[in-house]
């Protein structure tokens, strides 16, 4: 047992981890005897995960970038265009309105984020029967698209479902709109449909967020006398800000790939065609492959375009986000270290200060 | 005072008697709230409730009567059984379930290993790789397919069951990100006092933190699955054949010619919406739990 180098150091490897375990970097002594066994465990592990994402992932998208320079089919020859593709995205008729179209779903996407908030504030404390409202809202979130595409077809059809409710109310059914057919409605009624799939999804995680704050802020702040109204806009929301924002820049994004609806619901038409309906037409039904990639290629440079903004939101506006203890422990330490810099000036005029400096700006 | 008793629980911290006016204030309030709650759920629940309604219905009580009009008999299965054979559902049934099983096993079996050695080894492209994934959840997959046509094409892969297997293997993320968090919270002194008796990294692995992180692998599977079965777009195109369709393709051999009988159409909506009421019912927690987790990647 003795000439095992573990044992060598056993004593100084302990000692380093039991101080900050979740650095990887504390089993030095481990690397030598054993590297060849890590680095086969690496190697192992990671070869085929890595493999999968390359071919299924990279590789695709590599290729795609390609494809969008030509124009060609999925067999067949293919012919070199150039830019010609791109500029075909941009001026055929059909892809601005189609980008309009996401307005719709970043302002169904802000509803369903305000009726979230609401409803997740109500749930998030006791209510009666709570469990059973939190799961209504959330089941549809675990229904299949195609099974959504009939649920709403058979919603919205002329008498059907929308319009009886609607008639029960004291409308007439001439007054009421074609949903799923006129124009002017037909993207709301989409929109709607979205919302009552994923509603819930976001319930459950602002749920989740709300669950997390301190309870006791509540205790304090009624004993203050603060009304649920201030404890919502004082407490709840700073607390919840992070996902907030996160959910909010992340609707942006999906709005911009809306698809799910309109695909299943409308088939596209009547003005329903989001972006990723037209590419997907072009690409599967009209085998328009170098059209369908370079539309594939300019929504995702905006998707990632707003990707990057929420990073460097996040790190901005977000630097000193949290409770406020991490900026608390900042200060602290930047003080500390101004004292000791004075401390060690003054004490190594009598004793051996370096080494009371030193083991201090260490800490 | 009968409708403040039911205003939620933090009232009972202050217990100085009511004025009467602020009772009043929190009595309307708490109606509100319920008013409110059942006015969502309603909505949330109608598209279903008339589902089960319209499924339970004849053909001549369908065309005869208004869809919201309450079937005769509520317990007649007559389209249940027509919609599950008209959609060949039995075949489908089998083949959501082969790839529901071989998906789940080789995305938890890989995503637990990459999580492994991603959170306990520091090594010259450790960063790489979660970079790799990261970047792969910000792109979106319907427009990813535009290309993997053509290499599925090319891998003579379209209308092959392995070929559809694998490349929902590929794009799992988010699972990968849960395990790396909870390996993090699993203390490494652990693995290391494993080390020092004499196990090897993969027994490490296999015998001690695999059993460890059971709660996250139950979770990442019921999501995993979730999205399993009710992917179309993807086994849409991938898998054309009769026989090689999954569940949530079947329902779509009811347009067409069958387009206009919704009360066919309803029972099939059901049938494949039941597996995961009753996996919902069952795992509740779990896949609320997944949801929070699945968000804090970003």
């Amino acid at each position: 047992m003795q000439d095992n180098p573990w044992f060598e150091k056993g004593e100084e490897m302990t000692a380093a981890t039991k101080g900050v375990v979740d650095l990887p970097d504390t089993i030095p002594v481990n690397r030598q005897p054993r590297n060849w066994r890590k680095a086969g465990i690496i190697v192992a592990f990671c070869a085929i995960p890595v493999t999968i994402l390359v071919v299924f992932t990279y590789f695709p998208f590599a290729s795609m970038v390609g494809y969008s320079f030509f124009r060609m089919k999925y067999i067949g020859p293919r012919e070199w265009v150039g830019l010609q593709n791109y500029i075909d995205v941009f001026s055929r008729p059909g892809t601005l309105s189609s980008l309009k179209l996401s307005l719709y779903y970043m302002v169904g996407a802000i509803l369903q984020v305000v009726v979230a908030l609401y409803l997740s504030t109500v749930l998030a404390f006791k209510v009666r029967g709570g469990n059973v409202f939190k799961a209504i809202y959330f089941f549809p979130y675990l229904i299949n698209g195609i099974a959504v595409g009939f649920i709403f077809k058979f919603f919205f059809t002329r008498g059907f479902v929308f319009d009886t409710v609607l008639q029960w109310c004291g409308f007439q059914l001439n007054q009421l709109p074609y949903w799923l057919r006129d124009q002017a409605i037909n993207n709301w009624s989409l929109v709607g449909a979205s919302i009552w799939r994923y509603l819930g999804q976001t319930v459950i995680l602002f749920i989740g967020s709300i669950m997390s704050i301190d309870q006791s802020l509540y205790e304090a702040a009624e004993i203050d006398g603060a009304n649920k109204f201030q404890q919502f806009l004082h407490i709840i929301l700073p607390g919840i800000k992070t996902i907030l924002v996160l959910n909010i820049i992340l609707s942006i994004t999906g709005s911009l790939s809306a698809f799910e609806g309109p695909y299943v619901i409308t088939s596209g038409a009547n003005g329903t065609a989001t972006l990723f309906v037209l590419m997907d037409r072009l690409a599967h039904v009209n085998q328009k492959v170098g059209l369908a990639s370079a539309m594939a290629i300019v929504l995702l440079l905006i998707i990632l375009v707003f990707a990057i903004l929420q990073q460097v939101f996040f790190k901005f506006v977000f630097r000193d986000a949290g409770d406020g203890v991490a900026e608390a422990r900042k200060k602290a330490k930047r003080m500390q270290r101004q004292r000791n810099r004075v401390a060690v000036k003054r004490t190594s005029v009598f004793r051996n200060g370096s080494r009371i400096g030193k083991e201090r700006s260490v800490k | 005072m009968t409708a403040n008793s039911s205003s939620p629980a933090h009232g009972a911290i202050v217990k100085k008697p009511h004025v009467s006016w602020y009772s009043a204030k929190n009595g309307f309030f708490t109606l509100f709230k319920y008013l409110s709650l059942i006015f969502i759920s309603f909505w949330m629940l109608l598209p279903l409730v008339i589902n089960f309604v319209t499924a339970a219905k004849t053909s001549d009580e369908y065309q005869s009567t208004n869809v919201m009009d309450m079937p005769k008999n509520w317990l007649n299965l007559h389209n249940y059984v027509e919609a599950f054979q008209a959609s060949n559902m039995a075949v489908a049934f089998r083949n959501s379930f082969i790839i529901l099983i071989a998906v789940l096993f080789v995305t938890t079996i890989i995503g637990t290993q990459l999580a492994y050695v991603l959170s306990r080894f520091t090594f010259p492209g450790n960063g790489l790789i979660r970079g790799l994934f990261t970047m792969a959840a910000l792109l979106p997959g319907i427009a990813m397919q535009v290309a993997l046509y053509k290499l599925m094409v090319d891998l003579n892969a379209v209308n092959t069951l392995w070929g559809y297997i694998l490349m929902m293997c590929g794009t799992d993320v988010i699972s990968i990100y849960v395990f790396i968090q909870y390996f993090e919270n699993i203390p490494i002194s652990l693995d290391e006092s494993a080390i020092v008796d004499g196990a090897s990294y993969f027994t490490v692995y296999s015998k001690i933190l695999l059993p460890l992180l059971k709660p996250a692998i139950v979770t990442c599977m019921i999501l995993k699955g979730v999205g399993v079965y009710n992917e179309y777009y993807a086994s849409n195109l991938y898998l054309q054949d009769n026989d090689l369709k999954t569940v949530a393709i079947a329902l779509y051999s009811f347009t067409g010619p069958m387009g206009s009988k919704y009360n066919l159409i309803c029972a099939g909506v059901i049938i494949t919406l039941l597996p995961m009421l009753i996996l919902f019912l069952i795992f509740q927690k779990q896949i609320y739990n997944g949801i929070a987790a699945g968000s804090v990647k970003e």
